[in-house]
């Protein structure tokens, strides 16, 4: 397989002509809808006067809670705590309340902003301190893991430390927004295009609130306009209300909200209220680690469960905890529901191990990098992690090894100390963090795969599989794997839209999992195929299936060559089936919530990462000079995408990091909801000098495609590097003596107010 | 005095006439819903994303310029006398692609591809004018494109590769030039443009003479330039913008003089162009233009409108005041001038009248016993809105301070100087203890608020620690800080 094959839409990308669901062609006669908002955090609609909104001009018709045909609830878990219209209770400020159907999109945004709505105020909880102070109230239930007398390990160790993090959430900011596009045809039957991740759950989701059989339903998916998290769960209710209003005109409808709209009316990366306490000895090995992760889930669950559970799960990252007490907390707010986002979790729990190993270091005067190699897993010894999985395939050390020589990170960090010593107004760090990110979905049941391959007589190839392609280059992925697998020119195979009436029952394309779950399902067609046309080989040319040689659009029959296309006809004629469906499960993975133990990955991606920056001691503004990746993807599937991946997932993690900030107000209006207000990475944040390599040497000991590994998630984590690079430059004002305690984002605004937090600590 | 009664442009490789048009169609609305042209997306309608960058080509001074905009925040009617370019545009009639998209192509530079064509109009309005562009050029230049998946270093490293091979040659639009100059010359047809339709009107004056006729006839018009506030007054509160008076085409409001004691420039330049024209006597303002919104925002906001508009945190107010600006305000047949200071009254109020508006800027310079420095802070570098901005200009005479202005945005309800902290400046040496001084009387000049941006307590300890950067910096005591990137 070719590693620097280049996405399969990138000439339509360059070009413009790569269709996203706006730019599709609209039926005569195409409505628009748009939703009408919540305008307070808490309370009870005690009227609702819409009649202004009927008035207005192009107005077809209104949809409210009354309109709902069968079940008014989009919760992802079937809990009945999140309605698609609100009828009484407003749970956040930005909740639908009802949608109006008009001509044209700007006459539905108009009129939508007629609504006359009298409220009855509740108290507002918007932060986790009131969440916790009100009684800390959960949507989810809260996760216990626990390995070791955890209480008697911290006793016993030689030293002790507690402290908190403030860990700030993110916004997607897809740069297409969410869109659904619904079209009604005969019987019950809606087809719907949704810029969604899990076409089936919305699928799913609609005919539950339509009241249809699934049956009914048909959602399609040709790419998304970047996702990652954001369109996992936060898609259906878009859709759901487009089919609800194709269903009551019987004409098509489009629903797109407004950016700001959009940033209001979806969930986010959970924020956190971290609270730890460790034990460690005096080399700095740790002991203990107790910790309890408070998490601002928002009005709702959505996905809060096992988001916050796969918080716990990676709250050691690459770090043995001989004993471990960890506790998930997932509250209630009067905010936006939270929801996935690149990591699910696992970068605010890697964030405690991290920042616990600062406060180690900076209290026994060493380098974190240095405690970070004590406390390293084993290979064959201390290797359980907090849920008692064993870590079979861990290269950590390996890797770091590698990077910290690759990149002179022992010189420069010399270097830095002496430009610290003589500089008084920049200030420079650096930092080296490793990842170890757990692949599958721990809903195990997710970790199943269809896909559907079509053989034409002319040669050619249709490959269809229920992952998404959102960006991250899936469908190439897949494509390459069909081309191996028949020894033909990719250009032979076609790749068509996601549609859930192709391959049903699909999983979310999330969890990284994309490419492990859908490659090996199309693997798996591919071989069925495959093994009927040997057999037809065998057969008529009587000779022995290792004589045959599928490559290069060939097949080699002993001697004789045959082109691919020849022998399809020639199978067709002798009325060989080319068409079959491929199927796959992770094999070897459980877990039981219940008692905390299980092994809920198939196998672990690791990488890591050396961050250098430079702050302003004056302004606190800071600046990445350079960063220098090793990261782990098994045998590559294709390098360039993997690359891509990886630089994205990086400046993405660094965005949340630095300068993006998600806050509410008081009243618990979202503050930031548009991008002047809402500060995602530029081109000129990128770091000056960015080297990323792939650890060449590593191969999947777990049976993946080709032995690969996931990427999607695991380089977000990367960017740890950078915040604890700027940990390092702003202790220097304390000579390396006091653990910066930084919360993120680590906004210019927070390193110089924790710099002064510094310089008043010396004092005193 | 002749009418006209459409408007006239090119479209790609089309010649496009308009006659009934409501003053508030966006250009991305008019490519996408009216003309298929979906190939521009729209990101954030507000003018940040970049997701709808399309080029335009005018000429100035008789040569065609093409520049970034974003579609989104700008009105069909501003494009009279243009060369829309949309994506569309690139790929040859035989299906070739244009050298900038084969290496987005090659770099592996896309990945959703919903900023593709965006960046890629971006990139192209960068190599035109800059075919040596270095990476920081193509930082600058994608300051208004956002893109969530790639990270940019693919897209970075696809241009550098097109710089190395030798840039752009045989170029589509550099190719087509003198034709497309050409057409558009003959559309320069000199006289008023009036459209009315039902949903309002939209005007372009013949001259200034006109405009101030016009202005006294109508004087609730909206002035429109470069729409990058406007067009948001259109896309997120629905405003109704009618009659619409636009003037950034009118060359008597982009003249220039360099007069013996000042430059004298025209409000309708925008922020590219006069980063040209204030370059030789005001590097720093030049320089410090690059922190105010993305491209597209500086190939579009004009000078007169970011003061006309009178924001707290004007990016040009501070840096203005310091130099001791005036504006020419004009009305009917009379003008006056008035210092840019005594322009702002207070929140949302300037001292203009009914029917004046803002002929040009007048900015005296900077003499060598005046040290000067502008400073920006802001959650992101670059593209972001001010959480503090200051400028500062001290008159030093035989080693006293004999004149101080100390101007702030972001610290009151309108850009405002620190009276009293200048005070403690006046009649002393430029030395630290007296810098520091003036740093510590900043809170009885200001008390600022917290808001999205920023907490007050933050706000003040910049003000103050900005006062102490640019001591540290005229004194020449040590590299202070990061600095502005320039």
């Amino acid at each position: 397989m070719s590693k620097n094959t280049p996405h399969d839409s990138a000439k339509k990308h360059v070009t413009g002509e790569a269709i996203f669901i706006d730019d599709m062609v609209e039926p005569n006669g195409t409505l628009h809808a748009y939703l009408g908002l919540s305008e307070i955090a808490h309370g009870e609609i005690e009227k609702l006067d819409l009649s202004k909104v009927k008035a207005a001009d192009g107005v077809v018709c209104i949809l409210s809670a009354k309109d709902i045909i069968g079940e008014n609830d989009i919760s992802p878990m079937h809990l009945h705590d999140e309605p698609v219209f609100t009828e009484k209770l407003v749970e956040f400020y930005g909740q639908v309340i009802f949608a109006v159907v008009a001509k044209t999109r700007q006459a539905a945004k108009k009129a939508a902003l007629l609504a006359k709505i009298k409220y009855k105020k509740l108290p507002v909880k918007v932060d986790i301190a009131t969440a916790l102070e009100e009684g800390a109230e959960q949507v989810a239930k809260p996760l216990h893991l626990k390995r070791g007398d955890v209480v008697t390990a911290l006793k016993n160790s030689k030293n002790q430390l507690d402290g908190s993090m403030q860990i700030g959430g993110q916004e997607h900011f897809y740069l297409e927004g969410q869109i659904a596009f619904a079209i009604p045809s005969e019987d019950d039957e809606i087809t719907i295009h949704s810029s969604t991740q899990h076409p089936s759950e919305v699928q799913q989701m609609v005919a539950n609130v339509l009241d249809v059989p699934i049956n009914a339903i048909n959602v399609k998916v040709r790419r998304v306009g970047g996702a990652f998290g954001g369109k996992e769960t936060q898609s259906n209710l878009f859709a759901i209300v487009a089919a609800l209003a194709a269903k009551k005109t019987g004409r098509a409808v489009k629903l797109r909200p407004d950016r700001e709209d959009d940033m209001k009316i979806t969930g986010k990366r959970h924020d956190f209220l971290l609270d730890y306490e460790v034990g460690f000895d005096n080399e700095g090995r740790i002991k203990a680690m107790e910790a309890n992760f408070a998490a601002r889930c928002g009005f709702s669950a959505d996905l809060s469960g096992p988001i916050t559970d796969r918080t716990l799960f990676h709250a050691d990252n690459c770090y043995y905890y001989p004993a471990a007490s960890l506790t998930s907390q997932p509250l209630k707010t009067n905010t936006v529901s939270n929801t996935a986002f690149r990591g699910f979790g696992g970068p605010q729990g890697m964030l405690a191990s991290e920042r616990i190993i600062e406060e180690i270091a900076y209290s026994l005067g060493k380098d974190p990098l240095e405690i970070r190699k004590i406390n390293f897993y084993g290979i064959d010894e201390k290797n359980t992690t907090p849920y008692h999985q064993v870590i079979k395939d861990n290269i950590i050390a390996r890797l770091v090894d590698e990077l910290e020589a690759s990149s002179s990170y022992q010189n420069r960090r010399k270097q830095i100390i002496n430009f610290n010593k003589s500089n008084k107004y920049t200030r420079k760090g650096i930092a080296l963090t490793p990842v170890k990110f757990g692949i599958s979905f721990t809903a195990t049941w997710y970790n199943q795969a269809g896909a559907l391959v079509h053989v034409y007589r002319d040669g050619s190839i249709m490959i269809n599989h229920g992952g998404i392609e959102m960006g991250q280059g899936l469908h190439t992925k897949i494509a390459q794997i069909v081309a191996s697998g028949f020894g033909v020119d990719l250009s032979e195979v076609k790749i068509t839209a996601t549609s859930t009436d192709k391959v049903p029952n699909t999983s979310a394309t999330a969890a990284s999992s994309g490419a492990d779950l859908n490659g090996m399902a199309a693997l798996d067609a591919v071989s069925k195929i495959k093994q009927r046309l040997i057999a037809f080989i065998i057969e008529k040319f009587n000779c022995k299936a290792e004589q045959i040689i599928f490559a290069n659009g060939k097949v080699k029959i002993g001697k004789e060559k045959l082109n691919f296309a020849q022998l399809i006809e020639m199978a067709y004629l002798a009325r060989v089936q080319l068409s079959d469906t491929g199927f796959y499960k992770t094999p070897n993975i459980h877990w039981d919530r219940e008692k905390g133990k299980g092994n809920p990955f198939f196998y672990f991606s690791y990488g890591a990462a050396v961050s250098e920056v430079s702050i302003d001691m004056l302004t606190g503004q800071s600046k990445v000079s350079q960063v220098d990746i090793l990261h782990d993807v098994g045998n590559s599937l294709n390098e360039a995408l993997d690359i891509g991946q990886i630089e994205g997932g990086f400046v993405q993690g660094m965005g949340w990091l630095t300068s993006e900030e998600v806050a509410w107000n008081e009243e618990g209006k979202l503050s930031t909801f548009s991008p002047s207000t809402y500060k995602i990475p530029l081109a000129s944040d990128v770091p000056e000098i960015f080297n990323v390599k792939l650890a060449n040497w590593s191969k999947n000991p777990a049976n993946t495609i080709k032995r690969s590994k996931a990427v999607g998630e695991p380089p977000l984590m990367l960017a740890i590097s950078i915040l604890e690079a700027i940990s390092m430059a702003v202790a220097s004002v304390a000579d390396y003596k006091i653990c910066p305690q930084l919360n993120t984002p680590a906004t210019p605004e927070n390193i110089l107010m924790t710099i002064e937090r510094l310089k008043n600590e010396i004092q005193n | 005095m002749k009418i006209r009664k459409k408007i006239s442009f090119l479209l790609n490789d089309k010649i496009l006439e308009l006659d009934n048009f409501s003053p508030s169609l966006t250009l991305l609305d008019f490519l996408r819903l009216e003309k298929n042209l979906n190939g521009t997306k729209e990101g954030c309608n507000e003018g940040d994303c970049g997701a709808c960058t399309v080029l335009v080509g005018r000429l100035v001074d008789g040569k065609l310029i093409y520049e970034s905009v974003n579609a989104c925040i700008r009105f069909i009617g501003s494009l009279d006398g243009t060369h829309i370019v949309s994506i569309e545009h690139l790929k040859s009639a035989t299906g070739e692609l244009h050298p900038i998209q084969l290496a987005i192509v090659k770099y592996h530079a896309s990945q959703c591809g919903f900023c593709t064509p965006g960046i890629i109009l971006s990139l192209y309005g960068l190599l035109m004018s800059k075919p040596k562009a270095n990476k920081d050029d193509i930082e600058k230049a994608l300051q208004g494109n956002l893109c969530r998946c790639t990270g940019y270093a693919s897209i970075i490293r696809a241009v550098e590769a097109i710089v190395n091979d030798g840039g752009l040659e045989n170029d589509l639009l550099i190719n087509e030039k003198k034709t497309i100059t050409k057409k558009l010359q003959k559309m320069q047809i000199v006289g008023r443009v009036e459209i009315s339709n039902k949903a309002g009107e939209f005007i372009i004056p013949k001259d200034v003479d006109d405009l101030a006729l016009l202005l006294e006839k109508k004087p609730n018009a909206t002035l429109l330039a470069g729409s990058t506030d406007i067009g948001l007054w259109v896309n997120k509160d629905f405003k109704n913008i009618s009659p619409v008076i636009y003037i950034a085409s009118l060359d008597g409001l982009k003249e220039v003089k360099q007069g013996k004691n000042n430059l004298i420039i025209g409000a309708a330049n925008n922020y590219s162009q006069s980063q040209k024209i204030i370059k030789k006597h005001f590097p720093q303002l030049a320089d410090f233009l690059f922190n105010i919104g993305g491209n597209q925002i500086r190939n579009m906001g004009t000078f007169g409108g970011n003061i006309a508009n009178g924001s707290p945190i004007a990016d040009l107010a501070p840096p203005l005041f310091a130099l001791g600006a005036s504006l020419n305000l004009r009305k009917g047949k009379s003008t006056r001038k008035i210092l840019l200071e005594d322009f702002y009254i207070a929140y949302g109020k300037q001292d203009l009248q009914q029917g004046e508006f803002i002929q040009n800027i007048e900015i005296p310079y900077l003499k060598d016993n005046e040290k000067y420095a502008i400073y920006k802070i802001s959650k992101r570098k670059y593209e972001d809105i001010s959480t503090v901005c200051a400028s500062f200009k001290l008159t030093i005479n035989n080693d006293k301070i004999t004149k101080a202005t100390l101007a702030y945005g972001g610290m009151a309800a309108k850009p405002s100087r620190a009276k009293k902290a200048e005070q403690q400046l006046l009649g002393q040496p430029f030395e630290e203890q007296i810098i520091e001084k003036a740093a510590l009387a900043l809170p009885n000049d200001f008390v600022p608020i917290d808001d999205v941006r920023a907490t007050a307590q933050y706000r003040l300890l910049i003000a103050q620690n900005l006062l102490r950067k640019f001591y540290l910096e005229q004194a020449g005591l040590e590299q202070a800080g990061l600095g502005q990137k320039s």
